[in-house]
């Protein structure tokens, strides 16, 4: 059998895109934007893993799958223009071809965790990994505890994924909290950062599993504040970025201590990275 | 005399040696070998024995490699230099794929795989367990890279145990060297005595076999193996450097904080020489490029080092700004994580990064300095 797909396709270079067309494409913010891929195969993936995006002739991001896992056939991604390639992402539209290598990683243990209460906290484009997660819960609501999302933000303006926080909110036994580090008089929600927003959710600490995804103060913090509550470290999952030039293990960049970040993450549990993230610029 | 050779140990002389050399070319490889070239000894091609260093030496220590000449003709009387076999088998600039656009369709081109056959000729203890090191990184792990897996697969691996310790050698306490045990097809130990000048030969694979059966040769005798023996004691017995291996990870880990790395950051340049000296550094970057008509793009891979700024940013900064965290970065990823990551440590002893350090900076001393210094064995338990 391999044999035959050899012999019909000779295998990729793994450092090789497949381009791949881009069928949607949508503003979420000022700087942020979501966009679809219709790979030629279904390109089944798990919530939290990550694609490598190329912008011909421009280069290539780790960019993580904020679209849901149910449907392989589509692959979202949602990503805030910060820097060269992520900018002329943001300048595609449908019809247009993009790179595409992936999926990559280990993504979050959810699966796993049927029967726990779920927290989710996410800061800024942290959410868009965390999104398949939410999907999966929505599907498989019956199978956990309670569930709950903070999710933090700089200001109102910078929100993603509005329509869906809205419906969100509406749906039951779903705890959504959203919070803004700064808001004019409109804005009827949470102002600050999310981690004070944790005592305001129900949840069992000794039954809850948590995943987390944001700027790296954030994790730090967050992850302390769980721990108080007495969520087990080992239950505290936590998505790192670092620089990544290949996603395949090769390049060395993503390096944090002992882990590569793209095949032994991006998703890892707090027991193994607490020392790590105690260390400045490891 | 075409006899096969059955773990056996044959005896060439020089002029066998050059026959050696003619059969491996003559079974289809480019024959890579030591070449004097800017003061230095370096790989390059060889046709001959005529090309390698005959009766050079070098002199190392931190920051210092000198030429000079020995009072004989040995052919590997050097120790290692600044080159190290990984610039064939992971090539410092490579084309990865190319990508042309066509209206509205982009075709991507891998780099087609190298069917090159390349001979190491020359290839030391050390820089054996260097290439398995990369093979465990590059081949054996979830990915394999499909250019080096295609050269180190034809690659034939004539090995030389060393007849003398270098300066800044230390490959006795990685237990990497002086003694070459396996990954050769052909190990050669020098012999020098008066105007006799002998190769010992053993081989380790069929393909060393039929290349000695090739060419002539005679067996080896009792004194000539003794002799051979010797030469490798001795080697062992005179390491530049030593350097105790067997708790670094815990000793390094434990150690994130110890003041020798911002002493140590006050010397560092960050220039990256060890990491491009070092034969078992493999990181690397990609550079995308495209063409004036932005119709044709490529993708490049080029050596990389953790000592750069670059190589650790991301959206805001980089991770590593200060020099005391790249120097840490290298040397706990050498000597500490490299095992959590790959079952053995990054680093085999051959002084390279002692050598070529310009300011000096010598791996062993540090390590010296924090084990001296503990600041985790201070704490009560």
């Amino acid at each position: 059998m391999p044999q035959t797909l050899e012999a019909c396709a000779p295998p990729l270079h793994p450092m090789a895109p497949r381009m791949t067309p881009v069928t949607r494409f949508i503003r979420e913010s000022e700087e942020v934007f979501t966009f679809d891929l219709a790979p030629e195969r279904a390109m089944p993936f798990a919530p939290g893993q990550f694609n490598m995006l190329y912008a011909f002739g421009v280069g290539e991001i780790p960019i993580s799958i904020s679209g849901d896992s149910k449907a392989p056939e589509r692959l979202t991604h949602t990503i805030r223009a910060v820097g060269p390639v992520s900018a002329a992402l943001g300048r595609l539209k449908a019809g247009d071809r993009i790179g595409l290598r992936g999926p990559f990683g280990a993504g979050w243990p959810i699966d796993a965790y049927r029967g726990f209460d779920v927290l989710l906290i996410a800061g800024g484009i942290g959410l868009a990994p965390l999104r398949p997660v939410i999907y999966w819960l929505l599907r498989h609501r019956a199978a956990y505890g309670r569930v709950g999302v903070l999710y933090g933000a700089r200001a109102p303006d910078d929100l993603i994924f509005r329509g869906e926080l809205d419906e969100w909110r509406r749906t039951p036994d779903f705890q959504l909290r959203v919070a803004v580090e700064r808001a004019g008089p409109e804005w009827m929600g949470d102002v600050g950062y999310v981690t004070p927003l944790l005592s305001k959710l129900r949840f069992d600490p000794a039954d809850t599993v948590a995943m987390i995804c944001g700027p790296e103060v954030m994790i730090r913090a967050t992850a302390l504040t769980l721990e108080d509550a007495g969520v087990a470290d080992s239950r505290i999952f936590v998505s790192m970025e670092r620089n990544m030039k290949c996603a395949i293990g090769h390049c060395g960049h993503c390096q944090f201590g002992p882990l590569f970040i793209c095949k032994d993450g991006p998703v890892h549990s707090y027991d193994r990275l607490r020392n790590l993230l105690a260390c400045r610029e490891l | 005399m075409a006899a096969q050779m059955d773990g056996a140990t044959a005896i060439l002389t020089v002029e066998g040696l050059e026959a050696l050399l003619q059969a491996i070319q003559a079974h289809g490889y480019r024959t890579i070998g030591p070449i004097l070239q800017d003061q230095a000894i370096l790989y390059g091609d060889v046709s001959s024995t005529n090309d390698l260093p005959r009766g050079w030496t070098d002199e190392q220590d931190g920051g210092r490699y000198r030429l000079m000449r020995r009072g004989d003709d040995a052919l590997f009387g050097y120790s290692v230099g600044p080159h190290s076999w990984k610039k064939y088998l992971h090539a410092p600039k490579l084309r990865l794929w190319t990508a042309e656009r066509r209206g509205d369709d982009i075709s991507v081109a891998p780099e087609p795989q190298p069917d090159d056959r390349l001979a190491f000729i020359g290839v030391r203890a050390c820089e054996i367990r260097a290439i398995e090191i990369q093979d465990r990184t590059l081949v054996g792990d979830l990915y394999a890279d499909p250019h080096y897996k295609a050269l180190r697969e034809r690659a034939l691996i004539v090995a030389v145990n060393c007849g003398q310790a270098g300066g800044t050698c230390f490959c006795a306490s990685m237990q990497a060297g002086p003694r070459v045990k396996q990954g050769f097809d052909i190990a050669l130990t020098e012999l020098l005595d008066g105007d006799e000048h002998l190769f010992l030969v053993e081989t380790g694979s069929d393909e060393g076999r039929v290349l000695m059966a090739s060419i002539a040769h005679r067996a080896a005798s009792e004194d000539e193996i003794e002799a051979a023996e010797g030469v490798i004691e001795r080697t062992e017995s005179s390491m530049g450097r030593d350097m105790r291996s067997d708790d670094l990870n815990e000793l390094l880990m434990s150690n994130l904080e110890h003041p020798r790395w911002d002493e140590v950051a006050t010397r560092c340049l960050t220039c990256a020489n060890c990491t491009l000296v070092c034969p078992t550094c493999f990181c690397t970057s990609v550079e995308d490029v495209s063409d004036l008509t932005g119709e044709r793009a490529e993708r490049w891979r080029r050596w990389d080092s953790c000592f750069t700024m670059d190589f650790s940013y991301i959206h805001g900064g980089s991770v590593r700004a200060s020099a005391k965290s790249r120097y840490r970065q290298w040397m706990t990823h050498k000597l500490a994580t490299w095992i959590d990551q790959f079952g053995s440590s990054g680093c085999v002893g051959c002084g390279r990064c002692i050598t070529w350090c310009p300011v000096g900076i010598d791996i062993t001393e540090e390590v010296r300095a924090i084990r001296g210094c503990d600041a985790s064995a201070e704490e009560p338990q």
